[in-house]
């Protein structure tokens, strides 16, 4: 491992801390501040769609040095079907358990 | 209605929602000790962080032995989205004490927000209801996510590596992904950043994820911006049904 106990305490308090103050930042400010202003909270509001979508897709398709698409199929299914599930159900959990189910059943058939 | 009632009631309102908590606490454990991370420090991960979603961002950062400064940039900007809860909740907290304040912001997710809110906005409840409402409801997630998570960490090792269990990873963020992009700016922003985000992964230091979910919010500020696009009318009700 290329971390040593140590940073790895430094990276969980640094991260802490920032998520900490990112929570309380308007709780802190409102009263001295009335209103957020609607166009910092339009912004905001786009800020789950960014990141998760940044977070999923290269988990599912990546990129070879050549410029080529690489998606393993398993994946890409488990991914559609899984999405889909989400959609329907907004559930977590049966979006998971379908995912990796579909996942597993398209590995062992390919 | 007393103290205890409140409580009570917060707890089950997020209730439904400790389904979705309970893999994903289980995936942050069994990870964390993956990526070097010691049984102690991943457990006090989860109490001091308390964010999920960043906690496994990071994790992950951790085990490609990304740089210190990309590791924590990359999980700030995950967390953004609790400025906006923040900025949304806070009416609802600003009557509190300030170390009520302290402990009701510390313990915001993106459950307890959607549960508190929800009930909030119907009743227009009192400080003593809102404060031990949403204590129950929050506490009781932040339990639920310390004990998956130490529960992780102790069944790690003995997970068959052939199950592709951090599959589950990437799905868990596509189910919380998948309801956010219902109106269609925020679905702009969603394939923007996805489709930066492969290409970006190319990227030196690790820097993919904050590049792609940048540009995904950049394109999104400048079309909402500059063009004439519906506001995106949340249509009402919340994930309560999670």
């Amino acid at each position: 491992m290329s971390y040593d106990a140590t940073t790895l305490w430094g990276i969980v308090v640094a991260v802490g801390l920032i998520t900490l103050a990112h929570r309380l930042s308007f709780v802190l400010l409102f009263g001295r501040i009335d209103d957020v202003p609607p166009r910092v909270e339009r912004t905001l509001e786009l800020v789950p769609a960014a990141v998760l979508a940044a977070l999923v897709v290269p988990a599912v398709v990546a990129l070879a040095p050549s410029g080529a698409v690489v998606a393993a199929p398993p994946k890409v299914i488990a991914a559609a079907v899984a999405a889909g599930v989400a959609w329907r159900t907004e559930n977590v959990l049966a979006t998971i358990a379908v995912g990796m189910g579909v996942l597993w059943l398209v590995g062992a058939l390919v | 209605m007393s103290v205890r009632s409140d409580a009570a009631e917060g707890a089950r309102a997020i209730g439904p929602f400790m389904l979705g908590v309970v893999p994903f606490g289980l995936i942050t454990g069994i990870s964390a000790i993956d990526a070097g991370f010691g049984a102690v420090q991943t457990v006090a991960m989860s109490v001091v962080i308390f964010a999920g979603a960043s906690q496994l961002a990071l994790i992950e950062l951790v085990g490609d032995s990304a740089p210190v400064a990309v590791v924590v940039v990359t999980a700030a900007v995950v967390n953004l989205r609790y400025l906006m809860y923040s900025a949304s909740i806070a009416p609802y907290f600003r009557d509190f004490s300030p170390p009520w304040k302290w402990l009701s912001a510390y313990a915001l997710t993106d459950q307890s927000y959607a549960v508190a809110v929800t009930e909030f906005r119907d009743d227009d409840p009192g400080i003593g209801r809102r404060r031990w409402y949403y204590l129950g409801a929050a506490l009781s997630l932040w339990a639920v996510w310390v004990v998956s998570t130490a529960v992780g960490v102790v069944v790690g090792g003995s997970v068959p590596p052939g199950l592709s269990l951090e599959f589950a990873v990437p799905l868990t963020f596509l189910a919380l992904l998948v309801p956010s992009l219902k109106d269609q700016l925020s679905g702009l922003v969603g394939v923007v950043a996805g489709g930066v985000a492969v290409p970006a992964a190319a990227l030196p230091l690790d820097l993919g994820l904050v590049a792609a979910a940048l540009t995904g919010l950049t394109v999104g500020v400048l079309v909402d911006t500059f063009t004439d696009w519906p506001a995106d009318e949340r249509s009402g009700e919340m994930e309560g049904d999670a």
